[in-house]
């Protein structure tokens, strides 16, 4: 998953969070980056139609941006399975974070057809927890 | 979330290599059992270049497995049951069969592509990083070399066969 999707994904939860734009604070936070650093991508998305921004309202994302979104988050949450339901990793959350932008989305596809991920993908991701709903490894997780 | 394509601890470097390990274990259930699938009759008719491209794909994965499993090992990784990793492939695979002989090669091509991506990708990511291993860098990074050029053969040859089949 490349840096933009990277971004993508994290307007898109924080949105849904907030039920609203999102902030450049909240997304600095997110993605462990500095203010400067999410003003410039925003800039960047906003070139490409992805995303709008609006000076003290925050950011949102456009239904393309969206769609980017969901594919980025869906390709988050299969690592997220993976680590957690195959491997068995107990810190999944933290593993998967770390190993979003090495993992490309054929490889993520591929990986996927060994779990059972449902249909309704990525809309099992809750973004308060930070983890997919159907993770089986709760019990043994963090 | 961090940010930027690089592997920045052992822990990170020995959980890619295990995917890796699975990645391998995929095509290689996969090619067995679309061969273990077929019919007599279709057995018989299948091409002798396929039946060769499928059980090279097999034992190459296989190699593949054992040289990155070696990596892994050396390294203070947790284990992880490739015993049960293996099931669970098979069994997937095992109700899951490509419909036709173009099919099959179609899918051992994405196989191979997928597993070409995720070794260039794991390259990319080793060279961008200045983190220092358990395991001695540039075993690994030959070693993945070694397996990213092997893949890309095999996605020529399997092409070369998808073109003569045209």
């Amino acid at each position: 998953m490349n840096t933009a999707d990277q971004y993508l994904k994290a307007i898109y939860l924080a949105q849904m969070m907030e039920d609203g734009p999102a902030s450049t604070g909240q997304l600095a936070d997110m993605l462990d980056v500095s203010p400067a650093s999410v003003n410039e991508m925003i800039g960047k998305l906003e070139d490409r139609g992805l995303a709008d921004h609006e000076k003290y309202k925050g950011v949102e994302l456009t239904d393309d941006g969206i769609g980017r979104a969901r594919d980025a988050l869906q390709t988050y949450c299969i690592i997220e399975r993976f680590l957690a339901n195959v491997l068995e990793v107990e810190s999944y959350r933290e593993e998967a974070r770390a190993l979003e932008s090495v993992i490309d989305d054929t490889v993520a596809e591929r990986l996927d057809t060994i779990i059972d991920r449902r249909s309704e993908c990525p809309d099992c991701f809750d973004p308060e927890a930070d983890r997919c709903e159907c993770l089986i490894a709760e019990g043994q997780a963090d | 979330m961090s940010l930027g394509q690089r592997v920045s601890t052992d822990r990170q470097l020995a959980r890619l290599l295990q995917i890796g390990v699975v990645l391998e274990e995929v095509v290689e259930a996969r090619a067995y059992s679309h061969l273990e699938s077929l019919s007599p009759d279709e057995r018989a008719e299948l091409d002798e270049e396929i039946a060769e491209l499928l059980d090279h794909a097999a034992e190459e994965s296989a190699e593949h497995r054992a040289r990155l499993e070696s990596l892994v090992d050396e390294m203070d990784a947790e284990t992880v049951g490739y015993d049960e990793i293996e099931l669970l492939v098979r069994e997937h695979y095992a109700s899951n069969q490509p419909e036709d002989f173009d099919g099959l090669l179609y899918d051992q091509l994405c196989n191979e592509e997928t597993a070409y991506k995720f070794y260039d990708d794991l390259i990319e990511a080793i060279e961008a990083s200045d983190a220092d291993y358990t395991v001695d860098e540039e075993l690994v990074l030959d070693t993945l070399y070694a397996i990213r050029e092997e893949e890309k053969e095999g996605v020529e040859e399997v092409t070369a066969i998808m073109e003569d089949r045209e």
